[in-house]
């Protein structure tokens, strides 16, 4: 067994900068959608590598609080990603490109 | 004995291969995502990263949370951005963007993070005991956790659903004064 949740956590690490690296990085709207996607990807993936090494209740190790959260985020992803999608509809039509730069109009 | 501890690490050598090589295809495919410049390719990425995290949740013995991973992120999420993608018939995304001086901060903090937080992270030992237990990752388990410990802010997510889905429904309508 990979006995420690380290190498997981370290994995979700990555992945998590390499999604805020996309969101700082990229201007097309769905792009910057598909990264925040992986960063909630990668703090499941935290959660649950935690949960499986916490000791049980009973005998070995594993407690499904890690899953329950991250299956409520899963949820939460399906609806941002939903609302986000529609609000790039909504900003292509009016703007003909989802560039991010050109959503300027409540900007200072 | 011996035969046995060589089969143990045997097992031991060949987990942390199956999880090096998963974890490479999944920063792989991260890293398409924010490096390509056409969204659909950068969509097919993003399932290879979803289905490698899958993968390292199997390994994680937790298979009902995989296959949440696959059917709802693998499958919905990416189906609906895919056509969402061609709904809208999108070009490569222009060249240019922020410049070369916030791209290499944004490169040496994200290479900073990962480098502070990666030694505590990897020296991160849970008080484990080793073998997983027999329940972990079964559906009753999670459901149980689901319908009796969780069972408000399940409910809070399910409004949060219904509120997302009447806001996309608004947001994405032609006219909305009808």
């Amino acid at each position: 067994m990979v006995g420690d949740p380290g190498p997981y956590l370290l994995l979700a690490t990555i992945l998590f900068v390499i999604g805020a690296f996309g969101v700082i990085s990229r201007r097309g709207a769905i792009t910057i959608l598909m990264s925040i996607e992986l960063m909630l990807n990668s703090a499941n993936l935290a959660l649950v590598a935690v949960s499986r090494f916490l000791p049980a209740a009973g005998q070995g190790a594993g407690i499904p609080d890690g899953q329950v959260i991250g299956f409520l985020v899963l949820a939460i992803a399906a609806a941002e990603v939903a609302v986000g999608l529609a609000i790039v509809i909504a900003m292509f039509r009016l703007r003909e490109s989802v560039d991010v730069d050109l959503a300027r109009l409540l900007r200072w | 004995m011996t035969a046995l501890a060589a089969v143990a690490i045997g097992v031991v050598s060949l987990q942390w291969v199956v999880l090096l090589v998963i974890a490479a295809v999944a920063i792989a495919g991260a890293l398409v995502v924010v490096l390509h410049r056409s969204p659909v390719v950068g969509a097919m990425g993003l399932v290879t990263n979803l289905l490698c995290v899958a993968g390292i949740y199997v390994l994680l013995n937790a298979y009902f949370f995989a296959a949440l991973q696959v059917i709802i992120y693998a499958g919905a999420v990416v189906v609906l951005i895919t056509f969402v993608i061609m709904l809208l018939n999108l070009r490569p995304e222009a060249r240019g963007g922020p410049g070369l001086v916030p791209i290499g901060l944004a490169v040496l903090l994200g290479l900073a993070l990962i480098v502070v937080l990666g030694r505590p992270l990897l020296e991160f030992s849970a008080p484990t005991a080793e073998a997983v237990a027999p329940e972990f990752g079964s559906v009753r388990q999670v459901g149980e956790a689901l319908f009796t410990e969780y069972f408000y802010p399940f409910l809070a997510v399910s409004l949060a659903l219904l509120s997302a889905m009447v806001g996309a429904v608004l947001l994405a309508k032609r006219h909305l004064e009808d």
